[in-house]
């Protein structure tokens, strides 16, 4: 019990003394995440789009994989961003390994399939609705996407923020990828996990509250930006 | 770019190998105001969304003057539950323009305008999926003859409005025909099909039984499922 006391006090102090540390690994945290949520949208919005809305051969078990794919090990996922960007892998000319650019790599491979599954439901509930609508209107398929995405995008704010929360609270493949280097690639998870094994827990739990409270803060600042659940709304 | 007359021959509908609709033939011309009635059922919706290109035929074919792409361009649709779109009334209205390449300013113009007939100028700020079942029905009219179709296809539209939104969406119809859009609109309301009908269609288990004008077809009908329909029996 002292020591999370402790931890309460030792993040407070860190937090209001602007502590170098702490700032550098929060703000290269946002980076790496908002990063690799925003790269991730940009694949997976139109994926889920593209899945409600096109028939193609095998489209079910295009469907099925990608669900399968939500609950992707991030360990192998590291493992295999590791092999594909180390000197002897296809990608290792780049020099990538072990900067923040792996871990967003890392971040986008397992984020993607969340991200689409929940937006392709999201689309798919909504073209059921607009399926009649936009095919009398002759729409072509690209103009039935864009509206789609369009007008359900505060469902697909939900996708989003459940990527951005697997992804800030993501540990293994990034620790593997970027390898905890401090000032280079560390962040709040990374940091917390080394901090326990130092048995440094009253610093662990500061960073631990940090992560939460950032975690929390994004996702209300989108909710407001997004005017989510308003009565005048959808 | 003359889009008349639709020709149906042959044209036959299945849905898990019942059937539907069929064979009907038929042809729409240039103008007119046309009711189609029947029991519930009867295949009346079948045939609006074949004719609007909505269901496929499962034999026949359904033709216009012009290739099928041209003619879908200057038809439009209103569903007898309104399918709203999760955007603003304004917007919902300017959305059909967009499709056709308009800009934003020039379609959301062009939107306002047109709400003003419609008797929506107070609601163009609204979301569209929270106005009431007569507001949303006048949207749709209007997101459907914004683009001054040819032909407008009507499915029910008065169904389960008040005697005020049915009158006033009567008046909107009347005025469109006016303006030289052709109207073909299934109804149940025999009342409704006497003030607005030029000609009716009636149909009975998937098939036309008449396809006659207003006048004939309500003082001396072909059938007796028509006469019992006008009469108001309880036809099966």
């Amino acid at each position: 019990m002292n020591s999370m006391h402790q931890g309460f006090w030792d993040a407070w102090e860190l937090i209001i003394t602007f502590d170098r540390d702490l700032y550098e690994i929060v703000f290269l945290s946002l980076k790496v995440t908002v990063s690799a949520v925003i790269l991730a949208s940009l694949i997976a919005l139109p994926l889920g789009a593209f899945l409600a809305v096109f028939r193609f051969k095998f489209r079910r078990y295009v469907i099925a994989v990608l669900n399968a794919l939500m609950g992707l090990p991030p360990v192998v996922v590291g493992l295999f961003v590791y092999m594909l960007l180390s000197r002897a892998g296809p990608l290792g000319g780049f020099g990538l390994l072990f900067s923040p650019s792996a871990m967003i790599i890392a971040q986008v491979i397992i984020i993607v399939p969340l991200i689409a599954s929940i937006s392709h439901q999201a689309i798919r509930d909504l073209w059921s609705e607009y399926h009649d609508l936009l095919i009398s209107m002759n729409a072509t398929r690209f103009q039935r996407a864009k509206a789609l995405l369009w007008d359900g995008k505060r469902a697909l704010l939900t996708a989003i923020l459940a990527g951005f929360g697997r992804a800030i609270g993501e540990v293994g493949a990034i620790m593997i990828v970027g390898g905890n280097i401090e000032h280079a690639t560390r962040v709040l998870t990374t940091a917390i996990a080394l901090e326990t094994g130092k048995g440094n827990f009253a610093f662990a739990m500061g960073l631990g509250l940090v992560l939460i409270t950032l975690a929390i803060l994004i996702n209300l600042l989108i909710h407001i930006v997004g005017k989510t659940e308003r009565a005048s709304t959808w | 770019m003359v889009i008349f007359p639709l020709r149906m021959h042959g044209v036959t509908a299945h849905f898990r190998k019942k059937r539907l609709v069929g064979p009907i033939d038929i042809t729409i011309e240039t103008e007119g105001f046309t009711i189609v009635m029947g029991p519930n059922g009867a295949g009346k919706t079948t045939l609006l969304r074949l004719m609007h290109g909505l269901q496929r035929c499962s034999g026949g074919g359904v033709e216009w003057a012009v290739p099928q792409a041209k003619a879908r361009e200057k038809q439009a649709y209103v569903f007898q539950s309104p399918i709203m779109m999760r955007r603003k009334v304004i917007d919902s209205i300017a959305y059909p323009l967009r499709l056709r390449g308009l800009g934003v300013s020039a379609a959301r113009a062009k939107a306002q305008e047109c709400a003003g007939r419609f008797g929506l100028e107070n609601l163009l700020d609204s979301w569209a999926p929270m106005l009431s079942g007569g507001e949303k029905q006048k949207l749709s009219l209007a997101r459907a003859l914004v683009i001054k179709p040819d032909i407008l296809f009507l499915d029910e539209p008065c169904a389960n409005l008040d005697g005020r939104s049915t009158r006033e969406i009567e008046e909107i119809l009347l005025d469109a025909q006016a303006s030289g859009t052709r109207i073909i609109m299934s109804t149940h309301d025999i009342g409704q099909a006497r003030r607005l009908a030029q000609d009716v269609i009636f149909m009975y288990d998937g098939k036309i039984h008449e396809q006659t004008t207003a006048d004939i077809f309500f003082t001396a009908p072909a059938t007796k499922e028509a006469q019992a329909f006008i009469n108001g029996d309880i036809v099966e």
